[in-house]
């Protein structure tokens, strides 16, 4: 099948791909110490304008700091960090066109919704009888119209983030900051949060940067996302890219699921042919990178690009083992499938008809498989 | 049941002491005074039976209050008891709430020690505190000489037995009531609150008097209230510090009861007194359970 033409595909948001474009901060080799913790090392990162972007990580890989530091509440130890070009360094929280939502939501407990809103405003150059409009427009902007009067301990947790939202918009800063936004909510409430966090981004064409520990909520709003763990950048890609071609373990490892498979690659045509394990058949892998003979490697398979057989399938990267653990989601099930030489191999099934009784149950022998494509190779 | 016997346990405490010494001061403020034991008239007698009980009501008036109107001395008393409350308070607030804030930002470890420090002077006797600070206050004392030595005044300063006097004694012993609400509520405030004035435009000025100002009001009322209602009736202090000229409704109360041995006008001033100060009482306690409902 032919590509389709690439004109007829709209023009893809992608700045960073283009080397002509000026990007709204950015970083330049900045280092955070705390005595001698190192928060940030060395640090090159840049955000481009109208950029939803994540720095995703476990807690105390840097990224609040990293944030903190665009806020202008924790100065660089080294480097600089450019807004527009121009270093911000020196510029205090107060003076930066920069708003920050608190993790806490940090409304003002004494103040109404509408007071909230307008704290900002009223600190700002707007002239007095422009405020009021610019509120209506915010409290519309996150549908809380009707509760303007209200005091933040009068709303609901769903609704003090709104509000959060609505206060750290009305500046209309260049740059909003999103401290685990949606942290406090439920599953259900911060699903559909994402999404109206999406939409108000691309209505006020606001470059957000936001910080989250959830994978899933980095994946669902974020342009491009940044691992990072111990003060460092591991990888900065798009979503579909950071996913299916995470360019280490550690990466791959802490977004989504996957199985990880130690060996040796050696090629074979235009395919690694990875030996690990005594007894087993190699594992063929398709794979843009340049290994040595014999060079020592990983073969990371995410369990949804896993197929499960009862019976021996034509194809390759076969293997036999039996169920140890089925994990039911009702949409999809994960099964455990153990080897003969102990290696569990994680394979997920989509629950595509209501039959109750499942396909494979525990202590079955099956067959697991999935294509040349499929399979990510690492280097060590 | 068990509910209503829990409940029973603090109101009979209440009922016992302090209801039922109220009504006796009542009572003893509609007598009239008698050179006896004890110093009043009429006294219940229940051998007489119902008329007798008839009697001595029949013997209770309300003389001595309108005596306390006709004096001016009394109510002299009472406004300078209330000025020298008033400004005392504002002074240890002014001390107070600097302190406080200092100590909530103190760094977590520093804290329980700079809260010793505050509580510590509780550790010994209060007249003893008080009579230190007459040697440091007198013509001669530590404070005049330490002046005198450098040099920054010529001749001694006259401050024991003024008013300036009464008011570092109330500043200096209360103090420890304005510092620990006002702390306790800082200590809550959000560090993020402040940020976030920060973020929105604040200096660090505006955010404290936006934020931190208004957050921490339950605190200082509950703070001015626990200083003006002990100094407004303060005894020890006034006739220690204060001299003769120093007029305070403690004072008055005491010499009414051991110099004159009027105990039924004692007992008026007594009564007039709580009745003033069940105002500031009842809007303290209004304070307290509007805190309460917002932090739920």
């Amino acid at each position: 099948m032919p590509d389709p033409k690439p004109s007829a595909q709209p023009v893809e948001f992608a700045p960073w791909v283009d080397p002509k474009a000026a990007p709204l901060i950015s970083f330049r080799g900045v280092t955070k110490r705390f005595g001698d913790f190192t928060a940030i090392d060395n640090l090159y990162l840049d955000i481009f304008q109208r950029e939803f972007f994540a720095l995703l990580g476990p807690s105390g890989c840097g990224k609040t700091t990293l944030m903190r530091m665009l806020a202008g509440f924790e100065n660089a130890t080294e480097g600089t960090i450019l807004l527009e070009g121009q270093n911000i360094g020196a510029v205090p929280p107060n003076k930066r066109a920069v708003n920050m939502m608190f993790q806490s939501y940090a409304l003002f407990p004494h103040l109404t919704v509408w007071d909230n809103i307008a704290f900002g405003l009223k600190r700002s150059d707007m002239p007095k009888d422009q405020i009021p409009a610019r509120v209506e427009d915010m409290l519309r902007l996150v549908q809380m119209q009707k509760f303007a009067k209200r005091k933040p301990h009068q709303i609901s947790g769903g609704q003090r983030q709104r509000v959060a939202l609505a206060r750290s918009l009305a500046k209309a800063p260049k740059l909003l900051l999103l401290d685990e936004p949606l942290g406090a909510l439920d599953k259900k409430l911060r699903e559909e949060t994402q999404f109206e966090l999406m939409e108000i981004q691309e209505k006020t064409g606001t470059t957000f940067v936001i910080v989250t520990h959830d994978q899933e909520e980095a994946m669902t709003v974020a342009s491009r996302i940044a691992v990072m763990d111990h003060g460092k950048l591991i990888q900065v890609d798009t979503p579909p890219v950071i996913y299916e071609a995470p360019k280490s373990v550690y990466v791959a490892d802490f977004l989504g699921d996957v199985t990880v498979i130690e060996g040796r690659a050696n090629r074979v045509g235009d395919i690694y042919e990875v030996s690990w394990a005594e007894g087993q058949p190699p594992l063929r892998c398709a794979s843009p990178l340049t290994l040595a003979p014999d060079q020592s490697c990983f073969v990371a398979v995410r369990p949804e690009k896993v197929e499960i057989h009862a019976d021996r399938p034509e194809d390759e990267n076969v293997l036999q083992g039996k169920i140890v653990d089925i994990g039911y989601l009702g949409n999809l099930s994960t099964y455990h499938v153990q080897l003969a030489n102990g290696q569990i191999i994680k394979a997920q099934n989509f629950n595509t008809e209501r039959d109750t009784r499942r396909r494979f149950t525990w202590e079955e022998d099956v067959w697991v498989n999935w294509t040349v494509r499929c399979a990510i190779l690492l280097e060590r | 049941m068990r509910r209503l016997l829990l409940i029973a346990i603090p109101y009979a405490w209440l009922v016992a002491l302090f209801l039922v010494p109220f009504l006796i001061v009542v009572k003893i403020s509609l007598s009239d005074v008698q050179l006896s034991i004890p110093p009043y008239t009429p006294t219940l007698e229940f051998s007489a039976g119902w008329t007798g009980i008839r009697d001595f009501f029949s013997q209770l008036d309300f003389e001595n209050f309108v005596f306390l109107t006709e004096d001016s001395l009394y109510w002299k008393a009472y406004l300078s008891s209330l000025q020298i409350a008033l400004v005392s308070t504002a002074l240890t607030l002014m001390v107070g709430y600097p302190i406080a804030l200092a100590m909530a930002n103190a760094e977590q470890a520093w804290r329980p020690t700079l809260m010793m420090l505050v509580i510590l002077p509780f550790w010994t006797s209060f007249l003893i505190r008080v009579y230190a600070w007459m040697g440091i206050l007198s013509t001669e004392g530590f404070l005049n000489q330490f002046l005198l030595w450098t040099g920054v005044i010529s001749e001694p300063l006259t401050i024991l037995n003024t008013r300036v006097a009464v008011y570092i004694g109330i500043v200096y012993t209360y103090l420890p009531f304005m510092i620990l609400p006002i702390y306790a509520t800082l200590e809550k405030l959000d560090v993020s609150l402040l940020e976030a004035a920060e973020d929105l435009g604040c200096t660090r000025r505006q955010a404290f008097w936006l934020v931190t100002a208004p957050l921490s009001k339950p605190g200082v009322i509950a703070g001015c209230f626990l200083v003006f209602i002990p100094a407004i009736g303060e005894f020890v202090i006034p006739s220690l510090l204060g001299g003769s000229q120093t007029l305070m409704i403690g004072k008055v109360l005491w010499e009414e009861f051991f110099s004159n041995r009027d105990w039924p006008v004692a007992s008026a001033v007594a009564v007039v007194l709580l009745l003033i100060l069940v105002i500031p009482i009842i809007l303290f306690q209004r304070n307290e359970q509007r805190q309460r409902e917002a932090e739920q």
